[in-house]
């Protein structure tokens, strides 16, 4: 190992990104001193490709979606305590090994500290540093493909809320927009509180005047059933702002010398950010936000407002027509192969497309049966339920609880999805990994169904990085009027956690079925290019 | 623009008449400010820049001629004036001004007292893109001696049985027991869509409606709708259950009223906004049930929603008997932040004034005099050695000296005669007391009022 802690002394003086070698050295000593020949020579490889790409590579992406991770774990900070409180991205064997190497590498840790310190103070003084502490991501052995050109990617807002200058950043953006800021609410447990909570006893309207003037009416109206859950579900949310910005493009008229296409955009920014104060955009809405965003900068100068309003509408009209309900049509037809008669078939929550999967099938005469599992404290599957029921479908009903119990009945899952992320993991309500976790082990097909415009760049492998906190009250169960919980505020040990969404990995997840047809979990990143390249 | 606020200020007080003979409604002093300035406050507290006031012509006047309401209200008032004598009901004003209202509106009577949080009511309207919703608040008991009040509270105060469903938040049933002969009579379907309902008997309507803006096409053309409480709103709430008009009923309704039906049908259409199928696609596909227990989709597919929001605390006065007036008058200085005594009244040194009263501006307090606990309004005189006590004093009161006044509401410019004993008493609007008078529990007004029934 001599070598190669002499080999880290050089890299240390030069390389930006010694964090990364660091964490690396560290957790490699941390295995046990297993480290074997390949390792040694992997590890002198990346060194070198490091060095090469610390001038271009000012912050790969990869390392950016990482960055706002959890607040680490206490013994990676004890072994840098030189770093402010960056976070450290978790990842099992990092946390683990670095416990392990912290009593050998005691001595040496002196020494890194002392230079870590130096490094500090060098890094400081350098200009155009980003405030957020450049910590390496890669705990995988894999040295991360850095991109040529200097992309300087900016941390979503909302993933930052214990970081105060995002905050303070927000609330005058907020501010200038005339936006109303929606405060958090009671205690967040440690590893979310990087994110937004909100109480529904304290909605967005509070603070703004009664006759709205400065958010369209209709914005408000979606806003409340947002906050309020009166609109819940992917598609249903992009439905019901497509339709509510229909209404504004309707009301809109171009104010004198400006233009509609270059006006219109800086009078929906308001808007999104209300809606994102009411909840957190989803996947789908920030697809078709973006959508809109284009076709309206794509409107020609010398069109006149009423056509560019009309063009405009049909744009919407066909948008949803093409992406949400001749999508969903498709999927059927897919999907409607993939059942066969006799099947049993879970389905997990209240998911729309998969609702309408199983009554088409159910009219095109598949002989099936539905096992409806539902989890607390949403109870969504009950709507599922009551439309499965209604529509004559034979349906079981159980909590999540009772899945292992159930399982060896069922020949297929069908699940709904909030998101497909680039790395071909699934974005779905909370639960919905543990049902492919467990349909996995007892070896059930799971197929997931989703529309091809649900599909997002991003890059997600834990469900702590960004996720949705619902209102904790929502966890209080009152019977006969009575809750034990009242006060849980007043408990100062005690911390209530609603999640809303987790990711599913790829090897849980059998297929992929999309109105482009039915492909594996991993392709989804060639679809994104291939959208991309027809755009 | 999302909502327009309407102020009805057109009513006569009827039920107080020995107070409002002399003065319209809205121009009651309440803890020395007109009436009608506190639902105009809480509009402009909420946000509102512009106010319709459906008013009558003296109450315009004196509205374009206060100093002070020029001053404190900043809203644009559109004075709206009616005939006195034209006997129009709420519903029939909102027919009058029909072409002013480009949006939906707010409904707000003259003589509401409250500090509810105005985004509760709306944000039930906007949320659930109800067609009426409304505000409610729990009675209050009123605890003071009402003058002239013989015998126990009048029993036949009317009730409201008010039916919510679980949530609290959904209307389902409204009925005046004025309205009904016998008993509660409640439609099969209500109970079959809503098998757990809350009936509630105590609460006071604060007649604070925000209603669609197609309610006011329907009452165009429906003449024969006068009130809103009173024939509206039951209306409304009636019609949520009612069967959906498509075109299998209509030729089922062969013995209905032809009016009746094209009446039905208008507000139906009125309420179908253009975008119906995306929202019907939205609702489709979102997972969110407002009941559950039954095969039925959101709101049963009805399309009429009406909801209300009762408030648990707080307060809410509707100042349209004698004994609210009271009430009104002792709570109200708490809202205030301004001094308790204006800095224009001249208050001798020698006299004593309670922290809970409130002395209105250029009044002349004399020496030896004792207020405890009662208002006196704007350029009252009050002379030596006088004790006031519980009592109410309106505005250009003269009391000589050595008077005594407990528990008792002397209107505008009434003079109190030296040396009298007043408990309990209602003092009408320009009335003389003689001097060395006692007069317990008793009402004095004019000669001439008495005729008026």
């Amino acid at each position: 190992m001599a070598d190669s802690v002499g080999r880290q002394v050089d890299s240390i003086n030069h390389a930006t990104e010694e964090d990364e070698k660091k964490q690396e050295i560290i957790r490699a000593k941390g295995e046990g001193k297993e480290l074997t020949k390949e390792e040694k020579q992997r590890l002198r490889k990346e060194k070198k490709q490091h060095k090469k790409n610390k001038k271009d590579d000012r912050g790969p992406p990869e390392k950016e979606k990482e960055k706002a991770s959890v607040p680490a774990p206490s013994k990676p900070a004890t072994q840098s305590p030189a770093h402010k409180a960056a976070p450290v991205p978790v990842n099992a064997s990092a946390s683990e090994s670095p416990v392990a190497a912290e009593k050998p590498a005691k001595s040496k840790a002196e020494l890194r500290a002392d230079r870590r310190a130096r490094q500090d103070s060098e890094r400081a003084s350098k200009p155009g540093k980003k405030e957020v502490g450049q910590q390496s991501t890669s705990s995988k052995p894999k040295a991360t493909p850095s991109e040529l050109q200097p992309v300087v990617k900016r941390l979503p807002e909302h993933v930052q809320v214990d970081d105060p200058a995002a905050l303070k950043k927000l609330a005058k953006k907020l501010e200038r927009q005339q936006v109303p800021l929606r405060s958090d609410y009671g205690y967040k447990v440690s590893l979310f509180s990087h994110l937004h909570q909100y109480s529904r006893k304290n909605p967005p309207t509070q603070q703004i005047s009664i006759p709205v003037t400065a958010i369209h009416p209709s914005i408000v109206r979606l806003g409340l059933q947002y906050s309020q859950g009166i609109i819940a579900g992917s598609n249903a949310r992009s439905v019901a702002l497509l339709h509510a910005f229909k209404q504004v493009i309707q009301d809109y008229s171009t104010p004198p010398n400006e233009e509609l296409s270059r006006d219109l955009v800086n009078k929906l920014s308001p808007y999104i950010s209300f809606l994102s104060q009411c909840r957190p955009l989803s996947a789908s809405m920030g697809n078709a936000i973006k959508y809109i965003k284009k076709e309206i900068s794509n409107i020609p100068n010398q069109c006149k407002e009423e056509e560019a309003k009309r063009r405009l509408q049909e744009c919407i009209d066909s948008y949803i027509n093409e992406k949400i309900i001749l999508a969903s049509q498709a999927i059927s037809k897919y999907a409607i192969e993939k059942i066969s008669d006799g099947d049993v078939i879970l389905v997990y929550g209240c998911s729309s497309l998969v609702n309408h999967i199983l009554c088409e099938a159910f009219e095109k005469q598949r002989k099936f049966r539905v096992i409806v599992v539902d989890s607390r404290p949403r109870l969504e599957g009950r709507e599922a339920l009551r439309r499965l029921v209604k529509k004559g479908i034979r349906c079981t009903y159980v909590l999540i609880s009772a899945l292992s119990y159930i399982l060896p009945e069922v020949s297929k899952v069908f699940l709904g999805a909030h998101a497909l992320l680039a790395n071909g993991y699934v974005m779905s309500r909370v639960g919905t990994s543990q049902i492919a976790l467990v349909a996995k082990a007892y070896n059930v097909p799971v197929l997931v169904c989703c529309e091809t415009y649900k599909f997002c760049e991003r890059v997600q492998t834990d469900s702590f990085v960004s996720n949705e906190l619902d209102d904790p009250d929502d966890l209080i169960v009152t019977r006969n009027g009575k809750t034990h919980l009242e006060n849980w505020q007043t408990v100062k040990s005690l911390g209530l956690l609603n999640l809303v969404y987790d990711v599913t990995p790829p090897d849980f997840v059998d297929l992929v079925i999309t109105d482009l047809g039915m492909i594996p979990c991993t392709s989804v990143p060639v679809v994104l290019r291939v959208k991309n390249v027809d755009q | 623009m999302e909502l327009q606020a309407v102020l009805m200020a057109a009513g006569g007080g009827s039920r107080m008449m020995d107070l409002t003979y002399n003065t319209p409604k809205p121009l009651l002093p309440v803890g020395n400010k007109p009436l009608i300035w506190y639902p105009l406050n809480l509009l402009e507290r909420v946000g509102f820049e512009e106010v319709i006031v459906i008013t009558t012509k003296e109450v315009q006047k004196a509205l374009s001629t206060d100093q002070r309401m020029k001053t404190d209200v900043k809203m644009r008032l559109d004075v709206v004036c009616i005939q006195e004598d034209a006997d129009m009901g709420t519903a029939d004003a909102l027919r009058h001004i029909q072409q002013k209202i480009k949006t939906d509106i707010l409904v707000v009577s003259c003589d509401l007292i409250t500090d509810v949080a105005l985004h509760e009511v709306v944000d039930l309207f906007r949320a659930h893109n109800a067609t009426l919703s409304m505000l409610m608040s729990k009675v209050h008991e009123f605890t003071e001696t009402v003058p002239g009040q013989k015998g126990k509270k009048k029993a036949g105060e009317q009730r409201d049985f008010v039916g919510v469903d679980v949530t609290g938040k959904r209307l389902l049933f409204m009925a005046n027991e004025a309205d009904l002969d016998e008993g509660l009579v409640l439609r099969k379907s209500i109970m079959r869509k809503h098998p757990r309902m809350l009936i509630k008997t105590g609460l006071l309507d604060a007649h604070l409606y925000c209603l669609k803006r197609s309610v006011v096409d329907f009452l165009v053309h429906n003449k024969s709708v006068t009130s809103i409480r009173g024939e509206l709103v039951p209306y409304l709430v009636r019609k949520q259950f009612s069967k959906s008009l498509n075109s299998k009923t209509a030729t089922e309704d062969t013995e209905r009223n032809q009016k009746q039906q094209d009446a039905d049908h208008n507000l139906e259409l009125l309420s179908t906004s253009k975008d119906e199928a995306l929202v019907q696609l939205a609702r489709e596909r979102s997972c969110w049930n407002d009941h559950r227990g039954d095969m039925s989709e959101a709101y049963h597919g009805g399309k009429l929603r009406c909801y209300v929001h009762i408030m648990e605390e707080g307060m809410c006065y509707r100042v349209n008997t004698l004994a609210a007036y009271i009430e009104a008058n002792r709570v109200v200085p708490k809202l205030f932040e301004e001094p308790p005594i204006h800095p224009t009244a001249a208050v001798s040194e020698r006299s004593l004034v309670g922290s809970d009263s409130i002395i209105g501006p250029f009044c002349q307090i004399s020496d030896k005099t004792s207020i405890k606990r009662s208002n006196v309004g704007t350029s009252s005189i009050i002379k030596e050695k006088v004790k006031i006590t519980n009592s109410i004093i309106m505005n250009g009161v003269t009391i000589e000296e050595g008077c005594n006044i407990q528990g008792s509401v002397i209107c505008n410019n009434a003079v109190i005669g030296r040396g009298a004993d007043m408990k309990y008493c209602l003092v009408g609007s320009g009335q003389r007391i003689e001097p060395e008078t006692e007069r317990t529990n008793e009402v004095i007004v004019g000669s001439d009022q008495l005729m008026e029934i």
